[in-house]
């Protein structure tokens, strides 16, 4: 069992919140990180912490087995605590139907409601345009669907880019086989969209058009607001996954002329489970569920009401800790600088300076296969990712590191590490040791490489 | 995901590079795929006397070369031959499924390293 503080030493006993070091960190399936692994089977470390990341899970601490770093808080974030104290009563004595006249429906209701104006602060919403709903695939899956079907009669033409998510391109890709048509805009070297290419592609019959905010794997920010701009003067809705960038880049969805907004509790270290669909006032969807009337009939079902209130923490938590982010930068920076100055032949994948999300580091590390690179880091405690064809589950390496142009070998040899706000200069001096050694051995196996002397 | 066989041989790889005077080598697979062997062998007396790789790959495919090139060092070149994919991926303890097929060809690379061999000492 473990203590997240010890500011609070006696938190855990207050609350009987279960907090686990291997919970925090809860990683997608297709990473081979430990914290990913623990997610499918219950565990316990006996390792002390540090104190530095006393507010949030101590993902990244020395212990018994060794020093962890967590560096995929683009897969998923450890929980807040305080996010954790905010749920735990409405996952023990507050259990109430938000739909319930009686007054334990009617605690449930209000807090319910309060959440719901936190995550629309955060995006400069109004309460009554957010949809609470599973998480950002499901947001996605929403939005598209439900304004190609709601507006079926006005135009059958769709507008989305190369290197959206999979729950954006693949629901696009599906209504183009059902008598929709699909533009998939290609983005430049760097991962950006040109606003003259979304320009050129509007048609009269063109009803909607889906841009990510930031790219997840290579860290890309797009012109939003250009498109924005853009769309509003075509008449045509603009739909906007802004999974990655929420709570770490202003959103102002009046301002950017955003129509539909989809955004997810777990990457900022809320709870897994928990989204919600911005649509803006007017703005016709038809739902892809029918029932019982919550959430204006646009996602009904019993709400998720321990989640929501996670979620509504979360971005207050995250709209307090924005100023965060420029630390969170110069950390990455260095991580970025230093694996460039120690190891030769790396690509930085994605643009650099302000077009670039202050979290993410993605280069290619030529010769070397990502898996095998992902691997040897968690033998060392560090948890990646890579756009590699053996950590997708299929033969082709990250459609995204496609898109940009990369030679299918450069691809494979791609390693993402994404940052958090628990992140520590510790960490990524760690990383900076433990990466070169374990490339010159993977370099030294490589029959693409006859530089036995990689290291500069 | 992975056996302990398949850690040991990745983390520790037995026979790990390139034989000089190989009389024999064989390359599989492609960047495309993202997996790359590499076997060179050195043949005396039709029995496998050295032999060694180089892999571009994930996990599986390292300790497949690694585990193959115990497997037939010092057995003859038929021996040797009838060794297959199936067969290391066994003596690893199994591998992931999706990796079956994608990354399980280090037989395939010793078998092109002693078809070269052969095909040398014919033209000889």
């Amino acid at each position: 069992m473990y203590k997240l503080s010890d500011n609070h030493p006696d938190q855990s006993k207050q609350t009987g919140v279960v907090r686990q070091a291997n919970s925090v960190g809860v990683g997608q399936t297709a990473e081979v990180h430990q914290a990913g692994r623990a997610s499918h089977a219950s565990h316990t470390s006996q390792a002390s912490h540090t104190s530095h990341a006393s507010q949030i899970g101590p993902a990244n601490h020395t212990g018994a087995a060794g020093r962890r770093v967590y560096l995929d808080n683009s897969a998923t974030t450890p929980q807040d605590y305080r996010v954790t104290e905010a749920m735990m009563a409405f996952m023990t004595e507050t259990y109430g139907n938000p739909s319930s006249v009686h007054q334990f429906g009617r605690v449930a209701r209000t807090a319910v409601e309060k959440a719901r104006g936190q995550v629309a602060d955060l995006i400069g919403a109004t309460p009554e345009e957010i949809v609470f709903l599973s998480g950002g695939t499901e947001a996605n899956n929403l939005a598209i669907q439900g304004v190609a079907h709601a507006r079926a009669n006005k135009g059958h033409h769709l507008i989305t880019t190369a290197i959206e998510h999979h729950a954006v391109l693949d629901v696009m890709e599906d209504l183009a086989k059902n008598g929709y048509e699909l533009t998939v805009l290609p983005v430049d070297s760097e991962g950006l969209v040109s606003v003259a290419e979304v320009q050129a592609a509007i048609r009269p019959d063109t009803i909607l058009i889906s841009v990510m905010h930031a790219n997840n794997e290579i860290g890309s920010i797009q012109p939003i607001a250009e498109i924005g701009t853009l769309a509003r003067e075509n008449g045509v809705l603009f739909h906007v996954d802004a999974v990655q960038s929420l709570g770490k880049l202003p959103i102002s969805v009046i301002d950017m002329n955003i129509d539909m907004l989809s955004v997810s509790g777990h990457k900022i270290y809320g709870p897994k489970g928990i989204g919600a669909l911005y649509i803006r006032k007017g703005v016709k969807i038809k739902p892809m569920t029918l029932g019982g009337g919550q959430e204006r009939n646009i996602r009904p079902g019993t709400e998720n009401v321990a989640g929501i209130i996670g979620f509504g923490e979360a971005c207050r938590l995250a709209a307090e800790g924005m100023g965060g982010a420029f630390a969170v930068e110069l950390l990455r920076d260095k991580l970025l600088n230093g694996i460039v100055e120690r190891i030769s032949d790396v690509v930085v994948n994605g643009p650099l300076g302000d077009k670039r999300m202050p979290n993410n580091v993605n280069v290619s590390i030529k010769f070397v296969e990502g898996e095998s690179l992902l691997l040897s880091l968690d033998m060392q405690g560090i948890a990646a990712s890579s756009g590699s064809a053996c950590t997708s589950g299929s033969l082709d390496p990250s459609h995204v590191l496609m898109a940009i142009g990369l030679p299918h070998e450069i691809a494979h040899g791609s390693l993402r590490l994404t940052l958090g706000k628990q992140t520590t200069e510790e960490d990524v001096d760690y990383v900076l040791e433990k990466l070169p050694p374990i490339v010159e051995r993977l370099r030294a196996m490589s029959p693409l490489c006859d530089c036995a002397a990689s290291q500069h | 995901m992975y056996s302990e066989k398949v850690i040991d041989h990745f983390n520790n790889p037995r026979n790990v590079g390139e034989i000089p005077d190989a009389n024999g080598v064989g390359q599989v697979g492609n960047a495309k795929c993202g997996d790359i062997m590499r076997i060179s062998v050195l043949v005396e007396n039709d029995v496998i006397q050295d032999i060694k790789f180089k892999t571009f790959g994930c996990g599986a495919a390292v300790a497949t070369s690694s585990m193959v090139t115990e497997m037939v060092k010092g057995k003859t070149v038929q021996e040797a031959m009838s060794v297959t994919n199936k067969a290391v991926a066994e003596a690893l303890g199994g591998l992931p499924g999706e990796k079956l097929h994608c990354s399980n060809l280090a037989a395939d690379a010793v078998h092109a390293a002693l078809n070269d061999y052969t095909e040398k000492k014919m033209r000889v």
